[in-house]
């Protein structure tokens, strides 16, 4: 017996090197696919931004630093001027507007959902904001312009116009006439779109405060509103700030819903009742019959919209950085 | 399980493959939005008859002409036709297809369709800005009938680039001198005033929903979605309404045979029944095609079209072309292309 088992294990010897070096040479290959997908992405990324740069460059070379300060918009003439800041005003009034609006509701709703919502009651409602994030966007552009436009129309514009458009300085921002297809009703799509990110990602971290914090808090006598404020919130500021820059991502390349709804007007007025544009719905209406520098001018929004949402991200980035070494973490 | 997903992927991609194999023998064409319900139309009745199919992109003029450069399709469409110099760089024959007509849509309490009669002047002011309400003294002059609004005129007009855009400004650059210097024509023009909506649906959503709205759109949508149209005053000084007769009125008045590349915009067009705004859209072929035998069966599928697609054209509200030009154009095409 000792000795069949003793030979055994030097039959088996020989196998166990030989199994070590398989895991070896998996453990190599499953580490040189990653880094491969990894390198890809960097790769993916290099090329669109080469690609862009090569499709704008007639337009860089023509227009220069004009292109950012220009706000006319004319492709067609002998010698085509084309100017980007209605486009960037636009994008940045929209998001802003919808971040506005977005940020409380969205945060509020997730309080509610993880602090206040009765417990049976929190899956269905938690389930119908999601369900808000996977209706596709054209579905949103044609309920605003259909549904939500003439509603805004002929009750939320003109209140506010009446209310605010007297007041010196923001009445021009507040100026009629109201019109079905504004900045103002963009930034109301966005914010709609945008509040399911914000929701679900602050209800998600929200979720992470340990409980001994908001009890120990509670047992002191904190109403639920100082919990929130003083323990959940300061907790977990660095996933709800996560959470709002990805959403204002998604609000600064928004293409179809808002093309369908702002006015596609290069004009800046001021009032966010008139309408306007934006870097992507320009794209999106002008692309596919431009030639020539038109189209050169339309790739250097894009390369724009690209340093735009770059800068954002890294701002954000900065920002989270900045919160952690506060909190001493 | 594995293996049957396997099976099922490699069987996905054969049939994949026979798809593509299929698709191959099928024309292939690509260029303008405008004519494609008729082409497409066109394409189901031919392959029913013929077996041979169509693959049509419709992904705008400009992309279209762009694809027949590159030799991508085997036909290119476009609704601002090439220049005769363009052409012969590029080696291109242009012919016109089928014809349609812009009409001016209006959104006005207790008015009916036709009864509100503009100019083009009128309307080019309208577009610049210059007339902004209803009661305005130049819409009131040629409406001494019609009860008008004291109303903010809200103008409505296309955000993408378009041939219905084309051909709209270059009606109104026609008319108005005062366009012609400020913005001039173009598929996509830099607009004084107005809210820009995408594709002709769009506009013609928008104009359905705001009161007090006018835009332009192809004379099918406005047909299709009841909206209220408005009579021009023509070149010869008429008041015409949007019929069939006013449309092929101004395509017959059309002198096609000395432009060359049939490069003849229809607009503003003589002749006291003509529309002022109807519009050719164009195909676009190489002279010298790379694959003979598709563009023999190109020129197959057109040379079928003008004969029998007529009366389909006219369902759709599109408007055929004449006996005359389509006699002309078959000309051309034995003249010019080297299909055989």
């Amino acid at each position: 017996m000792a000795m069949i088992a003793e030979a055994q294990a030097v039959e088996q010897a020989p196998d166990r090197a030989g199994a070590l070096g398989v895991f070896r040479r998996s453990d190599a290959s499953f580490y040189w696919l990653t880094r491969l997908a990894a390198l890809t992405v960097l790769a993916l990324l290099g090329g669109i931004i080469v690609s862009l740069v090569i499709g704008a460059w007639p337009a860089l070379t023509t227009f220069g630093l004009d292109f950012l300060t220009t706000q006319r918009w004319a492709p067609q003439l002998d010698t085509p001027v084309m100017g980007a800041l209605g486009p960037i005003y636009g994008t940045l009034v929209t998001s802003f507007v919808a971040m506005l609006i977005a940020v409380p509701v969205g945060v509020g709703i997730a309080i509610f959902l993880t602090e206040l919502c009765p417990i049976p009651l929190r899956k269905p409602f938690a389930l119908a904001i999601e369900l808000l994030a996977g209706i596709p966007s054209i579905i949103y552009g044609m309920w605003g312009f259909f549904v939500l436009g003439p509603f805004l129309v002929e009750t939320v514009q003109p209140a506010m116009i009446a209310a605010f458009g007297g007041l010196p300085i923001v009445g021009a921002i507040f100026a009629g006439p109201a019109s079905q297809l504004s900045l103002f009703n963009a930034a109301l799509i966005l914010a709609i779109m945008i509040l399911p990110f914000i929701t679900a990602i602050s209800r998600d971290v929200f979720a992470t405060v340990p409980p001994v914090l908001k009890e120990a808090a509670y047992g002191v006598g904190c109403t639920t509103w100082e919990v929130v404020r003083n323990v959940v919130i300061p907790y977990t500021r660095v996933g709800v700030v996560g959470g709002v820059m990805l959403a204002l991502g998604r609000a600064l390349g928004e293409t179809m819903a808002v093309t369908f709804i702002i006015g596609n007007s290069f004009k800046i007025t001021g009032s966010i009742f008139s309408p306007g544009t934006t870097i992507s719905a320009a794209i999106a209406s002008e692309f596919a019959e431009s030639s020539g520098l038109h189209q050169s001018g339309l790739i250097l929004l894009g390369l724009l919209l690209f340093v735009l949402t770059f800068a954002v991200l890294a701002a954000a980035r900065l920002m989270l950085r900045r919160l952690e070494l506060k909190q001493g973490r | 399980m594995m293996k049957t997903m396997i099976r099922t992927g490699a069987l996905a991609i054969a049939g994949a493959g026979f798809a593509v194999a299929a698709l191959a023998a099928d024309l292939t064409g690509a260029g303008a939005t405008f004519p494609y319900p008729i082409y497409s139309k066109w394409a189901d009745a031919y392959k029913k008859e013929t077996g041979v199919g169509l693959n049509y992109q419709s992904i705008g003029s400009g992309a279209g002409i762009k694809q027949i450069q590159s030799k991508t399709v085997v036909f290119g469409a476009t609704d601002a036709p090439l220049k005769a110099d363009q052409l012969d760089k590029d080696g291109l024959v242009q012919w016109p297809m089928v014809m349609g007509a812009i009409v001016p849509v209006v959104n006005l309490d207790g008015v009916k369709p036709g009864e509100l009669t503009l100019d083009g002047a009128t309307l080019a002011d309208i577009y610049l800005g210059k007339v902004t309400k209803w009661d305005a003294p130049a819409i009131a002059k040629l409406n001494p009938a019609v009860k008008l609004p004291a109303a903010d005129i809200a103008v409505v007009r296309r955000s993408d680039g378009s041939g219905t855009t084309f051909n709209f400004t270059d009606y109104l650059a026609k008319v108005s001198p005062d366009w012609q210097s400020k913005v001039g024509a173009g598929t996509a023009v830099e607009w004084p005033v107005g809210v820009g909506a995408k594709g002709n649906e769009g506009v013609a959503g928008n104009v359905a929903q705001t009161k007090n709205a006018i835009g332009y759109v192809e004379y099918a949508y406005a047909k299709q979605n009841n909206l209220t149209h408005a009579a021009l005053v023509n070149a010869a000084g008429k008041t015409v309404q949007p019929t069939m007769a006013a449309f092929q009125a101004a395509a017959a008045n059309a002198d096609w045979a000395k432009a060359p590349g049939y490069r003849v915009i229809l607009t503003n067009q003589p002749g006291e029944a003509s529309w002022p705004i109807t519009a050719a859209t164009f195909i676009l072929m190489h002279k010298k095609p790379a694959d003979k035998a598709a563009a023999a069966e190109a020129l197959k599928f057109f040379a079928w079209s003008f004969e029998k697609g007529g009366k389909m054209a006219e369902e759709l509200d599109y408007i055929p072309m004449p006996a005359s030009v389509v006699t002309l154009v078959k000309a051309t095409w034995d003249k010019d292309i080297a299909s055989k």
